[in-house]
């Protein structure tokens, strides 16, 4: 004997019932198709926010007014407005390993062509913005370094103000009046979408800081400054770089807070994808719960199988079963139900995935490592929730065993 | 040799504990069995042969006395150790038949195998299972399941089961009490087949008439053997069955 033929009794017994092992099993075929998909579906989630973080840009750091960690009135990132020109120039000049700096203000205002007029975000940025963002257009041309210099009154839009303001009209060379200041549209960009806090990255305009700061954000001081480095390895260095030149720009002292926030894309990413984190832990988590009521539902029909089949146990042990064959049998016939369970349940939770990927728009992104370790888990359970019955089994007395009715 | 003696019981006792009270269902029986028997083992209920026969099937061990079987001593061995010697020494066969239901009766004739050490393939094991079914006459019916076949047929599949793994004793408790008296003539002639063969039987019952198909009948009362003789006017199954009119035993 003994483990082979032992297989091969536990296979026959489970095709002797297979509505009720086809029933006992759907539990966990529901818990693990539950844990593959919940799983698959926040990794989408996870990896969709890592995407629009690295849409950023490559190897950014950002450098931010106003700091969060001051005591007294806290403005915000960007609220401040301690970070001037000519810190950006000092960026572009002395931190090593700088390929591309842009300096940022933001304003929200109404913009009106023709009869038309839109509410949107009003960005302005250096020339270098399309570069670090990694943003081309999709017509047109970007405004120039010489644009900049001179303030000119020039932008480029998003996909969805193009829309909302020209219709299917070309808005290339059209005049955007903003402020009632009349701005030429140079280019429109290559639509993003949404970002991962839901904001639509296509309603924008884009125009030259200069003439942002000069005709309709005002202020003389920037929200932030974007900073590309050539490779991130360099990425900490430069950011210390930054920080040491800002302070000492700035005249702080030692042992005082800063007046401005410098974070890398790392952060960034890391900030936003612990929220999908929790989400997907959450899920899994729940998920689980139905996979360990799946095990239950092993061993409550496993119980019922022993009860049931105590004649049969009687009459194994009567032609010559040890106790631990019948132990063996009944743990393999609950390991088998779970394991085959298991392995449906992946390729159910792939399929639910695929359709609510499909069907609602949202990534699913199931790795090998779930399916192996759902597959594991399943099989776990089978030998948790059998090993109690089958112990149960085992121990009868074949005298009793034989006789019950 | 030992002189033959297949079972030797000597000075077997059981005692049951329920709480405070003591049951004495064996009080000291010694009996020898030889090669080629065929026993009946008799007595009222509470005689004690059930408990007798569940001794002798290696399913209960005696509280006293000496069990030797096939010149081993197995009063002390332990639940495995029964269960081996259960599994190539003993075959059962029982009133209600006990064959696994929806599993067809070759699969039930291997069942003894699976739990041997002889590690047999399929092929094999199917081979010995068809062949053990054709010798009980139940050849073309390997396939079919329990409920599909008669009483006398499910009790030809117990038979065949206990014979596949050629038994030292066969050890039959009240075949015939859930069959006809026709078919449990039948089952007797297939006893008496076998016995003629050279197999050694041990039934219980409380039938006289089916007692008179053995050749040794053992009556036991109060956990005692009374009596144990010879049977003198010995039925022939096969003679029976060609009787055309014959009268149904009450």
């Amino acid at each position: 004997m003994r483990v082979g033929s032992t297989i091969n009794v536990a296979f026959r017994a489970l095709r002797r019932n297979k509505l009720r092992s086809v029933l006992t099993a759907l539990g966990i075929i529901i818990g693990v198709a539950a844990v593959i998909a919940m799983v698959g579906i926040g990794n989408g989630a996870k990896a969709q926010v890592e995407a629009q973080i690295a849409s950023l840009g490559q190897n950014i750091i950002l450098v931010f007014s106003g700091s969060t960690t001051a005591s007294g009135i806290r403005t915000g990132w960007g609220g401040a407005g301690t970070l001037k020109i000519e810190d950006a120039e000092a960026i572009r000049r002395e931190v090593s390993g700088v390929t591309a700096v842009s300096e940022e203000v933001v304003s929200t205002t109404q913009v009106a062509a023709g009869n038309q007029n839109w509410f949107t975000r009003i960005y302005g940025e250096s020339a270098d913005y399309f570069d670090i963002r990694q943003w081309p257009l999709a017509d047109g041309t970007p405004f120039t370094p010489q644009d900049v210099r001179s303030a000119n009154k020039v932008c480029v839009i998003g996909r969805t103000t193009a829309t909302q303001i020209y219709g299917n009209e070309n808005p290339i060379g059209q005049i955007l009046r903003i402020k009632n200041v009349p701005f030429t549209i140079d280019g429109v960009l290559t639509p993003k979408g949404l970002s991962a806090q839901g904001v639509d990255q296509d309603d924008i305009v884009i125009m030259p800081y200069t003439s942002a700061m000069k005709r309709v954000v005002g202020g003389t001081t920037l929200r932030n400054i974007n900073v590309q480095v050539a490779d991130p390895r360099q990425l900490t260095a430069a950011q210390q770089q930054i920080i040491d030149l800002l302070r000492q720009r700035h005249n702080i002292r030692p042992g005082r807070d800063d007046d401005f926030t410098v974070r890398n894309q790392q952060e960034i990413a890391d900030a936003a994808t612990a929220t999908t984190d929790v989400m997907t832990g959450l899920l899994g988590a729940i998920a689980g719960v139905s996979l360990v009521v799946g095990g239950i539902g092993i061993m409550n029909i496993m119980l019922v199988s022993v009860t049931e089949r105590t004649r049969e146990i009687g009459t194994r042990m009567a032609v010559g079963a040890h106790g631990r064959d019948i132990l063996t049998q009944f743990l393999i016939e609950a390991i088998s139900l779970s394991s085959v369970g298991g392995i449906l349940g992946i390729i159910l939770g792939i399929a639910a995935a695929k359709t609510i990927a499909l069907t609602r728009h949202w990534p699913a992104l199931i790795s090998p490592a779930s399916i192996v370790i759902a597959f594991l888990v399943s099989a776990a359970v089978g030998i948790f929730f059998g090993f109690y019955p089958a112990r149960k089994a085992a121990a009868l007395d074949p005298i009793e065993a034989l006789r019950y009715e | 040799m030992n002189n033959g003696a297949v079972v030797k019981l000597i000075d077997v006792h059981k005692t049951y504990r329920t709480g405070e009270m003591e049951v004495h269902a064996v009080r000291g029986v010694s009996l020898e069995i030889r090669r080629g028997e065929f026993v009946a083992l008799m007595g009222a209920s509470g005689s004690g042969k059930s408990t007798l026969m569940n001794i002798l099937g290696c399913l209960d061990r005696p509280t006293g006395g000496r069990y030797i079987l096939d010149q081993a001593e197995v009063s002390e061995l332990n639940r495995d150790q029964l269960a081996d010697i259960r599994n190539t020494k003993i075959g059962f066969v029982f009133q209600n038949f006990n064959l696994l239901p929806r599993t067809s009766a070759r699969e039930n004739v291997e069942l003894p195998l699976l739990y041997g050490t002889r590690g047999l393939t399929n092929a094999q094991l199917k081979e010995k299972a068809d062949a053990v079914l054709a010798s009980v006459g139940l050849a073309g019916r390997e396939d079919h399941h329990p409920s599909q076949l008669s009483g006398g047929q499910q009790q030809r599949v117990a038979i065949a089961r206990a014979l596949i793994n050629e038994p030292e004793v066969i050890l039959a408790d009240e075949p015939t009490g859930n069959l006809d008296s026709r078919t449990s003539v039948e089952i007797m002639g297939i006893f008496q087949q076998l016995n003629d063969r050279g197999i050694t039987i041990v039934m219980v019952t409380h039938e006289q008439d089916i007692a008179a198909y053995t050749r040794r009948n053992v009556v036991m009362r109060d956990g005692l053997v009374r009596d144990d003789r010879a049977v003198e006017r010995r039925l022939d199954a096969t003679i029976q069955l060609q009787e055309p009119n014959r009268e149904e035993p009450e």
